[in-house]
């Protein structure tokens, strides 16, 4: 077992326990704590993939912004921890088996399916996830939907600010 | 590092999204786990996209094969970005309204 593979279990780990914790903490405020680790572990696994564009974007985009608008939510809704609803112990024992009988389902389709035992995936080498080749792409391949996506964040900015005024 | 083992690893968090989703009646921590959900799946592409480009390296060293997978990823970052401010404009509204975030009162949306 060498470094990386190591480095990979690791990473894992951290990221299914953090999200576990997402779901089973009382308290919204530590689930979004727990959500920005899960974060900060897949730029982890972006950096080992060498995607580096993509891991300080992740970063800079969910664990920045996007979580410190759902904090910002929490904390203006003052929700009380004890006033907090729960599910009845049923509908959360059947949610669990729902997903958990999903997951086998699929890990049993992955395992059945034998065009995956030749490929493997090429860690820390390759410089496709480098800012010079994905710039290059995003301003002359897909440049449109570049343009696009600015057209969203406006409509985007419009309805947030037409909803949040009434 | 063979790519089952990335595989296992996005259905396992997409799995902990999905049973968030059906176990939590707090509407934040639901809209949270959609996250956690998009995020398994950026996870897989990129995982997808360095075994593509894997493939074809041994071919050609200079290959850019799988670079768009990676160019997709960042616009699906840029459309969940924007998901997120009209999502919780929404939900900043439902509070507004019914001085709760419990989903079970979304179940009828007149009134």
């Amino acid at each position: 077992m060498n470094a990386l593979e190591i480095l990979f279990y690791a990473l894992s780990a951290f990221t299914i326990v953090s999200a576990i914790m997402v779901l089973i903490s009382k308290n919204p405020i530590h689930s979004v704590l727990w959500l920005i680790l899960v974060f900060f572990a897949i730029s982890g696994h972006y950096i080992l993939l060498n995607a580096q564009f993509l891991a300080i974007v992740n970063i800079i985009v969910y664990a920045g912004a996007i979580m410190v608008l759902f904090l910002f939510v929490i904390m203006l809704m003052n929700v009380k921890k004890d006033k907090e609803p729960q599910k009845q112990l049923l509908v959360k024992l059947i949610g669990v088996i729902a997903g958990g009988s999903f997951l086998t389902l699929l890990i049993a389709l992955v395992k059945q399916n034998t065009s995956f035992d030749r490929s493997s995936v090429l860690l820390k080498e390759g410089t496709i996830g480098l800012i010079h080749p994905l710039g290059k792409a995003l301003f002359t391949d897909f440049v449109v939907p570049f343009e696009i996506s600015s057209v969203l964040f406006l409509s985007a900015m419009v309805g947030a600010v037409i909803i949040g005024k009434k | 590092m063979p790519i089952q083992n990335y595989i296992y690893l996005c259905l396992t968090l997409f799995s902990i999204g999905v049973m968030g989703v059906l176990t939590r009646r707090n509407a934040i921590i639901v809209f949270m786990c959609v996250e956690l959900m998009l995020n398994a799946v950026n996870l897989l592409l990129v995982a997808f996209s360095k075994m593509n480009y894997g493939a074809a390296y041994i071919m050609s060293p200079s290959t850019t094969a799988g670079i768009d997978a990676q160019v997709f990823v960042f616009f699906i970052m840029v459309v969940a970005a924007a998901e997120v401010s009209i999502g919780l404009a929404i939900i900043v509204m439902m509070y507004r309204n019914t001085h709760s975030i419990d989903i079970n009162f979304l179940n009828r949306l007149k009134n």
